[in-house]
């Protein structure tokens, strides 16, 4: 039997497998916080979550607490959530406003933008206190299509480098604001105990869909379940690069600003009919109705973000085996009401604790690590796919059908590189 | 044995008491066909995360589920294909500290605390939540949910897949 842990890295990870170790192996996990969360891109907010000044969102980069904010001039921080002086966190809500970020424990204060403002009592250290060096540590931060993304990596090629070819469909995913702009509109927060990256695969596999989810296909009406056979209409997977792809179940929803002359689907019914009776003209209906249904795609953003047809999904590392997923449900900002709570009850009906998808998956995911004590130098296979159907994938990018496995393995090869560096 | 209420006739603290363990045994039981009927059909399921005390209707929510909702998860929960609920963790779960908030010609608020803790895997855990009924006699005295919302202690914290009704 192989020692896994003595096996480089490199070899774990092969083109159409990787090794047990990969969701068990506590210092395999710990090599992975340093070597891939300190070390990349990690979504933190949207910025609908600090939409004016001196506005605030805690968030994680990693296994780090952090402090998203829009300081006084309007300007991005992510900010370690540790007092310089003897390390207690500033901050314990949520989101918000505020102006200052006292430590609770000796009073010292910061500004939004991390600064040091006021030392209680500063004479106690005869004059010899570097206030301008113990300003909150700062992380460089950057945003995409109002995605916040921040690193410890002070040298790291611009975010929009990053994203590369996942750009586009990160525009198109956008187009759900319906031409007011997107905003988050709360989130379900629940853990699983299982690997982090179980759930990373599966943004980005259609194969599980119709088995795992056969109870909320069940609840839909039959026009809305034939929406949903995500198997059957000639999507595709396809690798974005950086450990990036996305996974395209329902061509039509592609783009939500095309084919607005095509009938209401009749659960949208009563919606439309709300809108005009707002006042609403007849081709802003169409375009608000279809934005609201969503997209018809995952893109996943390695290593820690998917924009999952008409929701964020967020996953946070906290041990080898405990991983906390974020589902964050978004909507139209400034759009009518009636649109988003449209947009909210059908986020509830899949999505959350008790939703009639996640709770399945999650059940799934924590099989998978229960199943996975079993055997110390077995594999997961992930060699699915056949062709993409033909003229959909951009060319010369790596892609497969709807449930190839072309998205796991890209995302794998990206760990492998990280994890070689 | 003495005659049932009529419609109007006010709710004690002690029935809606009975009632709401019934319906909470009903629930441990997974009884979960004897549970719709308790409900009238304009009654409303929610399982908040805000703790604003905000209508609901305009937030994210965990479970806000109408008469067609409640049926579909039952439905759901009872088919056996879904892999969280067949089988749903074990539960056990009591209320207490009741307080009658109001009552009127036929109705009442009521409140309690339940404590419910679940097994499965090997693993115990315990969900508190406050809850919160607003009860209404039906034509024949006997009493039905009209809202019912279950304030889970960490509802806008990071939860679990819950296979059951709370």
């Amino acid at each position: 039997m192989t020692d896994a842990a003595a096996l480089p890295y490199a070899d774990l990870v092969r083109d159409d497998r990787i090794h047990t170790a990969l969701y068990r192996d506590p210092a395999i996990f710990e090599a992975e916080m340093d070597r891939i969360f300190n070390n990349t891109w990690v979504w933190v907010a949207h910025v609908s979550d600090v939409p004016d000044k001196n506005t605030f969102k805690t968030s994680f980069v990693g296994r780090h607490p952090v402090i998203v904010t829009r300081d006084k001039a309007g300007k991005l921080n992510v900010l370690l959530n540790r007092c310089r002086h003897r390390a207690a966190s500033v901050c314990e809500r949520k989101k918000g406003k505020a102006s200052v970020f006292v430590c609770p424990y000796h009073g010292w204060s910061y500004d939004t933008d991390g600064r040091l403002r006021k030392v209680p009592h500063i004479k106690g250290y005869g004059g010899r206190l570097e206030t301008d060096e113990l300003s909150l540590v700062s992380l460089r931060v950057e945003e995409y299509q109002g995605m916040i993304f921040a690193t410890f990596k002070q040298d790291i090629e611009p975010l929009v480098d990053f994203l590369g070819p996942a750009k586009k469909w990160m525009d198109l995913f956008m187009k759900q604001g319906a031409g007011f702009g997107v905003k988050t509109l709360g989130e379900h927060k629940f853990r699983f105990p299982g690997n982090w990256k179980i759930q990373l695969e599966n943004t980005t596999d259609a194969y599980h869909f119709p088995v795992v989810h056969k109870t909320f296909l069940d609840s839909l009406d039959d026009e809305t379940e034939d929406v949903f056979d995500v198997l059957g209409q000639g999507g595709w997977v396809e690798d974005l690069g950086n450990g990036h792809s996305v996974m395209v179940m329902i061509p039509d929803l592609i783009n939500l600003e095309d084919n607005l002359d095509a009938p209401i689907p009749e659960r949208f019914a009563d919606l439309a009919r709300e809108l005009a009776a707002e006042g609403y003209p007849d081709a802003q209906v169409r375009r608000i109705v279809r934005a609201v249904g969503g997209s018809g795609f995952n893109l996943n953003l390695f290593p820690n973000v998917a924009c999952s047809m008409a929701f964020f999904r967020v996953l946070r590392p906290i041990a080898v085996d405990e991983t906390e997923i974020t589902h964050v449900a978004i909507g139209m900002d400034g759009g009518p009401a009636a649109g988003n709570r449209v947009r909210m009850r059908l986020h509830e009906h899949f999505q959350g604790p008790m939703g009639f998808g996640t709770p399945d998956d999650a059940e799934g995911w924590e099989r998978v690590q229960r199943g996975v004590q079993a055997g110390d130098d077995l594999w997961m296979m992930l060699n699915r796919g056949t062709d993409a159907p033909e003229g959909r994938a951009e060319a010369g990018h790596n892609a497969g059908d709807v449930s190839a496995e072309t998205g796991m393995r890209a995302a794998y090869q990206m760990w492998k590189r990280m994890m070689t560096a | 044995m003495s005659a049932l209420p009529t419609a109007t006739e006010p709710v004690t603290l002690d029935e809606a008491i009975r009632f709401i363990w019934t319906e909470t045994e009903i629930l441990d039981r997974l009884a979960y066909r004897e549970w719709l009927p308790l409900w009238t059909k304009t009654g409303l399921y929610v399982v908040p995360i805000d703790r604003d005390g905000g209508d609901p209707v305009e937030a994210l929510n965990i479970v806000y589920d109408g008469a067609e909702m409640r049926e579909a998860r039952v439905k759901r929960l009872l088919s056996g294909f879904s892999m969280s609920s067949a089988p749903p963790a074990r539960t056990a779960r009591t209320t207490s500290r009741f307080v009658l908030e109001s009552a009127g010609a036929g109705t009442a608020r009521v409140r309690c605390a339940q404590i419910l803790i679940e097994y499965k895997y090997g693993r115990t855990r315990t969900l508190g939540a406050d809850l919160s009924y607003d009860l209404r006699r039906a034509d024949d005295g006997t009493l039905r949910i009209e809202r019912k919302v279950v304030q889970l202690l960490n509802s806008d914290d990071h939860l679990f897949g819950i296979g059951y009704l709370l």
